[in-house]
């Protein structure tokens, strides 16, 4: 693996080898040292162009963990807001020796560009892009299922026949559209439910269903049910009438709990607006995995890093030794 | 290329029953002793180990497998490895005697990333090496404590274990340009 941009271009079997080293990540994670020797010398530098908190402690957790060092770059307070471009910002992390890069920007396809433009020799990963796509965060929503469903039998599984309902603002949200991707791959059923406002144009070529009713989508008993943040800084317009009528309607609220199945998972990005697409009884139960979703995180973030650091480099030798 | 057969399925069940014995001799028995596998073909093997050990002490002997691949110095002379588990039986293996089981000792790297895994899962009282073969050449001041078979090779030369559990078949091959 040389970069990870996107779900939509990896295939079920790389997707389940991220998620299979995942799981060894994971083991070592319940360790009393943490930290693993692997990526000892090679740098990770997160390149921040968004605010972000926790995607940015996951990635820093997680090549701290296997002992890269890490570089941590935000746009406010650098040379960016001095109008420096995106290929100037690249150039000097390539004069630095950066191994790997973890970009989040608000532009679509901005990893991309860093990844084939020539600019770097980096590894690239995406730490989301506009309204693109938020692999890692997808890796780990699918890592959080499969453990919920399969436990410590999960390696080298798929979520065949697994239903997952995704539910809000799948217009701006890049975490549905890589759920869907990979999702589909690894054989689960997606249903996105939302306002008709909030659905994107091209749906209709997505490998999934569009219910524009909540209820009749929890009837259907899911085995999770994805809650995803109403994105109030990337709303320009108006989509819906009012953050009341949003939750009465398209949230989660104690009503709506109580009827899911008893074994449906709660499954929500973070950060939540409880009261909103939420409600604290939801959040807090025993059958969301919120605080998983957070440890998955840091271990499926791991897998990423190690796989995209530890192979082989062009012009090393090969010789075999045991 | 020839390829001769050095250990048939008898000899690997001679060799691992005179380990075991050396094992509980120095040991003075069974207690205490924790054996670590390292993947793949090591796994087997510690298990065999441990229920020879079993049959000729009569007490149970707690086996588990040690992955190194995260700890291996050649991560980047090679295309990536995946990682294989890691497990480690209830009670851990502080203050205990490890006995590290591997198919082939060669440059001594393998066993080098194992004590740094095992130092970062918690202190042994001591650690040995048990090895079906070992084919010489190390680079490292390791020494394995039992030996199925001291095979001198030739470093272009290919050894090759197969197991039961895993191939089908127990024999040891070498392969490479021979006389």
């Amino acid at each position: 693996m040389r970069h990870l941009l996107d779900t939509r271009t990896l295939s079920r079997d790389d997707a389940i080898r991220i998620l299979d080293v995942a799981e060894d990540m994971a083991d070592t994670q319940g360790r009393e040292v943490k930290k693993l020797p692997t990526l000892r010398g090679r740098t990770v530098v997160n390149l921040f162009f968004e605010d972000s908190t926790r995607t940015r402690i996951s990635f820093e957790a997680a090549a701290k963990r296997l002992s890269a060092d890490v570089i941590n770059f935000s746009a406010k307070g650098s040379s960016v807001s001095k109008g420096e471009s995106l290929q100037d910002t690249a150039q000097t992390l390539q004069a630095m020796g950066a191994d790997a890069v973890v970009i989040r920007h608000g532009a679509s396809g901005a990893p991309r560009t860093l990844a084939t433009s020539g600019w770097i020799d980096a590894g690239v990963v995406n730490a989301g892009d506009g309204t693109h796509e938020h692999p890692t965060q997808a890796l780990l929503d699918a890592f959080t299922m499969r453990r919920r469903r399969y436990g410590s039998a999960s390696r080298g599984r798929d979520l065949a026949g697994f239903r997952v309902a995704i539910v809000g603002d799948i217009l701006h949200s890049r975490v549905a559209r890589s759920n869907v991707w990979l999702l589909s791959a690894l054989g689960a059923e997606v249903t996105l439910v939302a306002p008709p406002t909030l659905v994107p144009q091209d749906v209709s070529q997505w490998p999934a269903r569009v219910r524009f009713d909540l209820d009749e989508a929890i009837a259907e008993g899911p085995d999770a049910i994805m809650m995803l943040r109403i994105q109030t800084e990337r709303m320009s317009g108006s989509f819906f009438p009012s953050e009341r009528e949003y939750a009465r309607l398209w949230g989660l609220d104690p009503v709506r709990f109580a009827a899911l199945s008893g074994d449906t998972i709660v499954m929500h990005p973070g950060p939540m607006n409880r009261g909103l697409e939420i409600c604290a009884e939801a959040a807090d139960s025993p059958r969301a995995t919120v605080r998983e979703q957070v440890a998955s995180g840091v271990s499926v973030r791991m897998a990423v890093l190690y796989l995209l650091l530890a192979g082989e480099r062009a012009g090393t030798d090969t010789k075999e030794s045991r | 290329m020839r390829t001769r057969t050095v250990l048939h399925e008898a000899d690997i069940t001679r060799a691992l029953t005179r380990i075991a014995h050396e094992i509980l001799e120095s040991n003075r028995g069974p207690d205490g002793l924790v054996l670590l596998g390292i993947p793949t073909r090591g796994v087997p093997l510690a298990e065999r180990l441990a229920s020879l050990i079993e049959r000729f002490s009569g007490e149970h002997v707690a086996t588990g497998q040690l992955d190194v691949t995260m700890y291996r110095d050649d991560l980047a002379h090679h295309p990536t490895r995946s990682p294989r588990p890691t497990s480690i039986p209830d009670g851990g293996i502080d203050g205990r005697v490890v006995v590290l089981v591997d198919d082939v000792l060669f440059s001594g790297r393998s066993i080098r990333a194992a004590l740094d895994a095992l130092g970062d899962l918690g202190r042994p009282a001591a650690v040995r090496l048990a090895i079906l073969v070992d084919r010489g050449h190390r680079e490292l001041p390791i020494r394995p404590d039992f030996v199925g078979k001291n095979l001198p090779s030739a470093r272009s030369e290919r050894v090759n274990v197969t197991l039961t559990e895993i191939d089908g078949v127990d024999q040891v091959t070498i392969a490479g340009e021979g006389e």
